[in-house]
């Protein structure tokens, strides 16, 4: 089986030098390195985004402004609401906590006459009419307003979604760099193996024969160089998520990278390898049809 | 020897191997090298093919051993039609046909023993069955001791005796070899003739480009086929219509 995939002896050594020998391997381990990296923060994004998704999926706020005294009327329309799982105040000091970054002491200070807003957190179950609610509450309390937190938190989620479908362009484009690289190193060495191939084919070889030998160097390549990229790839992210990133799971929800997500990158230097393979295997049959 | 396809028979009962039928080659748009070759090989003939520098030797002997395709005319192979085959086709009648390049063109990173061993390979033949042919092949040639040495550290006679052991350890039924005594002295020059001549009668068709006269007159039996300008030189119309009777190899 092992031998299958690497070859026979003679067969290795037909096209000469060794694994390594070329450029091809470091620029694939490059090549996955940056792959690996930039897959990774895309997944975290992602990942992210679906976290905070979720979490604020069947959330609402109910917001009433100077609404102090209209709040427990508000609460009450809601917790006879259809569909609602839970309404809470958010509790004043709470609100003067977070009032006071932009205010200063004076947010805190429960003498001053500061018009505070009611905030109601509501929880929706599943397939409850957020509709229907805000025409309940806004029955009991008129100037009550319903917001979606999906919605107040549109702009960050659309950001995020963003730039992990930029991570997946970047991912796409390094595969067609890598693509590039290996038709040039293919290329290369079909020249530099012109001699090999003439004699090959002088006593019958076939050109199925001649793009094994190419393709099973490429794929040797490229494992050996994707393998390399991905194991630097790891470290490189056990060492930034030890540092700067490690709090970063906590409001995501658990780690950045779920076990499927960590599986997918384990898997880009072998999806790298059949690439490489079949770019190979596509260069040398298209150039012994055309040149050779 | 014969593995498949059926030899073309003539009038005269003989078996042809080669067939030309009014043959011209170009490269590019560039002038014809051969002009209307028409002519008939016999089966386990030995043919020298002659002409000067530029006669278009090196060009007929790559349509011989199907590194080329002709421009115009027929060429049949073994019985078979194959000026037009698909490139998928020919490989199996390239394995048929041993060839002894020039320039020698062995790998220079395979050892002698690897060199004579990519025939076999290439068809399919597993370790032990590569072994002792090539073994045996290499002992013929007079190079049992060098086997594991590489091209460049075997002299020019080594070399072309490595040549002609590839070209021939698969038995092809037809050898084309290309001055294999052009970079060797006298006594290799008959030695590898020697190697050619017990070749033929054994069976296989060899057809030896060369200026060397010394070594066609040492050959008798042997016919001749002159180029001259991309022309054949046929006086007698004796490449034509081979008297060669079917089988008849050199006597020595």
């Amino acid at each position: 089986m092992l031998e299958r995939i690497l070859g026979t002896p003679p067969e290795r050594r037909l096209l000469g030098g060794g694994r390594l020998s070329g450029p091809t391997p470091w620029l694939i381990a490059i090549m996955m390195f940056v792959m690996i990296s930039v897959a990774a923060a895309g997944l975290a994004l992602a990942g992210s985004a679906r976290v905070v998704r979720d979490g604020v999926a069947h959330r609402h706020m109910v917001q009433i402004a100077d609404g102090r005294a209209e709040a427990p009327a508000a609460l009450a329309a809601l917790k006879a609401a259809p569909g609602v799982v839970s309404a809470t105040p958010v509790p004043e000091a709470e609100l003067r906590a977070t009032l006071a970054r932009w205010l200063g002491a004076i947010a805190s200070d429960p003498q001053a006459a500061l018009p505070l807003p009611v905030l109601i957190d509501v929880e929706l179950a599943p397939g409850a009419s957020p509709d229907a609610v805000a025409a309940a509450v806004k029955k009991a309390v008129p100037r009550a307003q319903l917001v979606s937190n999906t919605a107040r938190l549109g702009p960050v989620l659309g950001a995020l979604d963003a730039l992990a479908w930029l991570t997946a362009a970047l991912v796409a484009l390094v595969a067609a760099a890598t693509a590039a690289a290996v038709v040039l190193a293919t290329r290369s060495a079909l020249e530099a193996q012109r001699t090999t191939i003439e004699v090959m084919h002088g006593i019958g070889a076939t050109d199925e024969q001649v793009a094994h030998l190419f393709q099973r160097k490429i794929a040797l390549d490229a494992l050996a160089g994707g393998l390399a990229g991905a194991v630097l790839a790891a470290l490189a992210l056990l060492l930034v998520t030890a540092g700067g990133l490690s709090g970063a799971g906590e409001w995501t929800g658990g780690r950045l990278l779920g076990s499927g997500d960590l599986v997918l990158l384990a898997l880009l230097p072998f999806a790298a390898t059949l690439l490489a393979t079949l770019v190979a295997r596509w260069t040398v049959l298209r150039a012994l049809r055309a040149d050779l | 020897m014969r593995h498949g396809g059926r030899l073309s028979e003539g009038a005269a009962g003989l078996h042809t191997i080669v067939e030309f039928d009014r043959v011209g080659l170009r490269y590019g748009t560039g002038a014809e090298v051969l002009r209307d070759l028409d002519f008939r090989l016999a089966e386990g003939g030995f043919y020298f093919l002659t002409g000067a520098s530029g006669a278009g030797k090196t060009s007929l002997l790559k349509l011989l051993y199907l590194a080329q395709r002709p421009t115009r005319g027929r060429i049949r192979l073994f019985g078979e039609e194959l000026s037009d085959a698909p490139r998928d086709a020919l490989p199996p009648f390239r394995r048929r046909i041993g060839v002894v390049f020039q320039d020698f063109r062995l790998l220079r990173h395979l050892s002698a023993f690897d060199n004579v061993a990519l025939p076999l390979r290439v068809a399919g033949a597993s370790e032990e069955e590569v072994e002792g042919p090539v073994r045996e092949m290499l002992a013929w040639v007079g190079l049992a001791d060098r086997a594991s040495a590489r091209p460049p550290t075997l002299s020019g006679g080594e070399q072309q005796r490595v040549a002609i052991a590839r070209a021939v350890i698969a038995r092809p039924e037809l050898l084309v070899a290309d001055e294999p005594t052009g970079n060797v002295d006298a006594g290799m020059a008959e030695r590898i003739l020697h190697l050619l001549t017990a070749l033929n009668r054994l069976g296989t068709t060899v057809i030896v480009a060369t200026h060397d006269l010394g070594v066609i007159s040492a050959t008798p039996g042997a016919q001749l086929i002159r180029l001259e300008n991309g022309n054949l030189i046929d006086p007698t119309g004796s490449l034509r219509n081979p008297p060669q009777p079917a089988g008849a190899r050199l006597e020595r």
